[in-house]
């Protein structure tokens, strides 16, 4: 009894005797929390926390702690730029992590770049990489590759001619006009291009637009949030036989469960985390994705996401690069970080270069279709 | 493909009808433009979707939500309204704008940012008429939409409560030496704008779904289509929602669809400036 409370003892004090001996390494987040973008930042703030947490308890980093120090920049670039600010020059982090937006993200970017710190954005768009940045990384994948994913898909199928229809968030411009550069280059042809506005409950106008156009094959709906929901409904309403595809920005079981019986064979792009349960053993990111789902999922008793996954990622590539590194310093680390080849995570295999500070390629995406209600794997 | 764009125009233009007679039910009995209606719609469908999923048949959601919101409709003229009575109209719309922030913050609070749907009141197999197809949900709509208008019509024309209204929309002073509580002609507006505002909501919400912040641009349409009837007048208010929803499926359909929005309100601003008073050319006296 004596010896366990000795030990319990020295198990508590370790920690701080350690700490007072080395500083923690410390993680900065900058993270839409709150606000318009929450349902990307809230996942995000809780996979840092919870595998900060596991680190720790398995023995921390190079025999340090790591430390989280996150704000909440509720999707505001101005207030993600005041944070990051706060975070290189007071909080003195080795490492940031976040800007859940792009907008935030490219608030920080000017700053990683003059201060020098290693920065991985969780960010979506090509911008955020392109041009490449000396210390500027991000683990999501773009919405060029979606829409070079569904083109090879649509090709697969024999389709040449395609039909647009986008709504106007950030989010479905973006993926347009991207979708627009590289259709050319996968032989399919645009033939219409409509959109709908934010709000909109009815988009069966510009459907019918699209069911008239002569020698549409297939149509696909770069949108976020309810639009393309509606747009399904109209689809199936006006009985267009085309083969429909949606987005990325809608890979939830949310969409299925509000489009209803109308998703039945719609295909969409996503990443491997969303069919974690289907995946076979034989696949490289099996291990990854079901044991990420499976913590998260027990922790938090909420669904999974992909926008987790990508914090996830995230911190793993800081981790492993400073493993690599054998230190914090900070050349060091970005040298390490775009040295990381064949990094397995829940979005893909990560292989940086120096022109390539994302690393993922078209097997990041797995195209899925909806058969029954549930979202299974295209073969 | 006509017969398809009208009706998604008129579909969509009912429901903007029933968010503007909304608009012009308490701009007639106070002059304010009370620019939390579309909350309404917003909170007449999420209060819906909230009942059923938790186990109420759908007729009793429904039921059950346009009371919520007739409450909290109540509520926001006895609480927020009344105690500035005295204020000018400037502010008591600022109250209302307050109110609006207010209420989509607490339906974060109370319910969550995710979008929910409704189930259709009957069916989803879609129904083809000549060339066009329509749901049974759009159906419900546009009858839903007649007999609440006829159901207006009577009750402003017919019963002591709806001509006191009119009577108070007409001229406050006269009305209140006639005996007319001015107080509570204001009350049974905002509850009447608030049921209307619900029932759009819950009407749409199979269509279009329903989420915390659906109130803002379906408000916005309302409020346009308000204006381009004339504010104040019912039948204008109608026809003004109709005619927006008509302009922007046809505007998508025949020119862009890009400028859908676009069309309705250039076309909303020139009613503004040649027809200042709106279609149904009421001419607003101006108190001084």
């Amino acid at each position: 009894m004596l010896l366990r409370t000795l030990l319990a003892l020295a198990a508590l004090a370790l920690p701080a005797l350690v700490h007072s001996q080395t500083q923690p390494i410390r993680v900065g987040a900058f993270l839409s929390v709150t606000g318009p973008a929450a349902f990307l930042g809230d996942p995000e703030q809780k996979t840092l926390e919870l595998y900060v947490e596991k680190l720790n308890a398995a023995g921390g980093l190079l025999g340090r702690r790591l430390e989280l120090v996150a704000y909440d920049s509720a999707g505001d670039a101005e207030k993600a730029r005041g944070y990051v600010k706060r975070l290189i020059e007071q909080d003195k982090v080795d490492v940031l992590v976040g800007g859940s937006t792009t907008g935030e993200t490219m608030a920080a970017v000017p700053l990683a770049e003059s201060a020098g710190v290693p920065f991985i954005s969780l960010a979506g768009a090509v911008v955020i990489i392109e041009p490449v940045k000396k210390w500027v990384f991000k683990t999501p994948h773009t919405d060029r590759m979606a829409c070079e994913k569904i083109f090879v898909d649509m090709r697969a199928r024999g389709m040449t001619k395609a039909a647009l229809i986008s709504g106007a968030g950030g989010f479905d411009r973006s993926m347009r006009a991207e979708c627009l550069k590289v259709a050319g280059k996968h032989g399919v042809q645009i033939v219409a291009d409509e959109s709908y506005g934010a709000g909109d409950t009815d988009m069966t106008a510009q459907l019918t637009k699209i069911k008239n156009t002569p020698g549409v094959q297939a149509v696909l709906n770069a949108g976020f949030g309810q639009g393309p929901a509606i747009v399904t409904k109209n689809y199936r309403q006006l009985g267009i036989g085309a083969p429909l595809y949606q987005s990325h920005g809608v890979a939830s079981k949310q969409y299925v469960s509000l489009a209803g019986d109308a998703a039945e064979g719609v295909r969409l792009p996503a990443a491997a985390l969303l069919v974690a349960d289907t995946l076979p053993d034989s696949d490289p990111q099996k291990k990854v994705v079901a044991s990420y789902k499976r913590e998260y999922e027990t922790k938090f008793k909420q669904e999974v996401s992909t926008f987790g996954g990508h914090a996830y990622d995230g911190l793993m590539l800081a981790v492993e690069a400073i493993k690599r590194a054998g230190s914090t310093d900070k050349a060091k680390v970005r040298d390490a970080l775009e040295a990381t080849r064949g990094y397995v995570g829940t979005g893909g295999l990560v292989n940086m270069s120096a022109q390539d500070h994302m690393g993922l390629d078209l097997s990041a995406f797995r195209m899925l279709e909806v058969r029954k209600g549930e979202w299974t794997l295209v073969k | 493909m006509i017969e398809q764009y009208l009706l998604s125009g008129l579909t969509t233009g009912a429901i903007y009808a029933l968010v503007a007679l909304g608009f012009a039910i308490i701009y007639n009995a106070s002059h304010v433009i009370n620019f939390a209606q579309g909350e309404f719609v917003m909170i007449g469908g999420m209060a819906a979707a909230a009942a059923f999923d938790a186990g109420l048949p759908l007729p009793l959601a429904v039921v059950v939500s346009i009371g919520a919101a007739t409450l909290i409709g109540l509520a926001l003229e006895r609480f927020a309204v009344e105690p500035a009575r005295g204020a000018s109209v400037v502010t008591l719309i600022i109250i209302t704008i307050g109110a609006s922030i207010l209420l989509r913050g607490l339906a974060t609070i109370v319910w969550d940012k995710r979008i929910h749907a409704l189930p259709a009141f009957s069916g989803e197999a879609p129904i083809a008429i000549g060339g066009a197809t329509l749901l049974p949900q759009t159906l419900w709509v546009l009858g839903a939409t007649v007999v609440t208008v006829a159901a207006l019509w009577w009750f402003f024309n017919r019963t002591l409560t709806g001509s006191a209204i009119l009577a108070v929309s007409h001229n406050r002073f006269a009305a209140q030496l006639m005996g007319i509580s001015v107080r509570r002609v204001l009350l049974v507006s905002f509850g009447l704008s608030a049921a209307l505002g619900a029932l759009a909501g819950v009407l749409i919400a199979p269509i279009a779904f329903t989420a915390w912040d659906v109130g803002v641009m379906l408000g916005l349409k309302g409020f346009a289509a308000a204006m381009l009837g004339g504010i104040g007048s019912g039948p204008g208010a109608i026809a003004g929602g109709l005619a927006l929803g008509l302009i922007e499926a046809l505007g998508a359909g025949y020119l862009s669809s890009a400028y859908k929005d676009v069309f309705a309100f250039v076309i909303l601003l020139a009613a503004l400036v040649f027809l200042p008073n709106g279609l149904a050319g009421r001419r607003a006296a101006e108190r001084v």
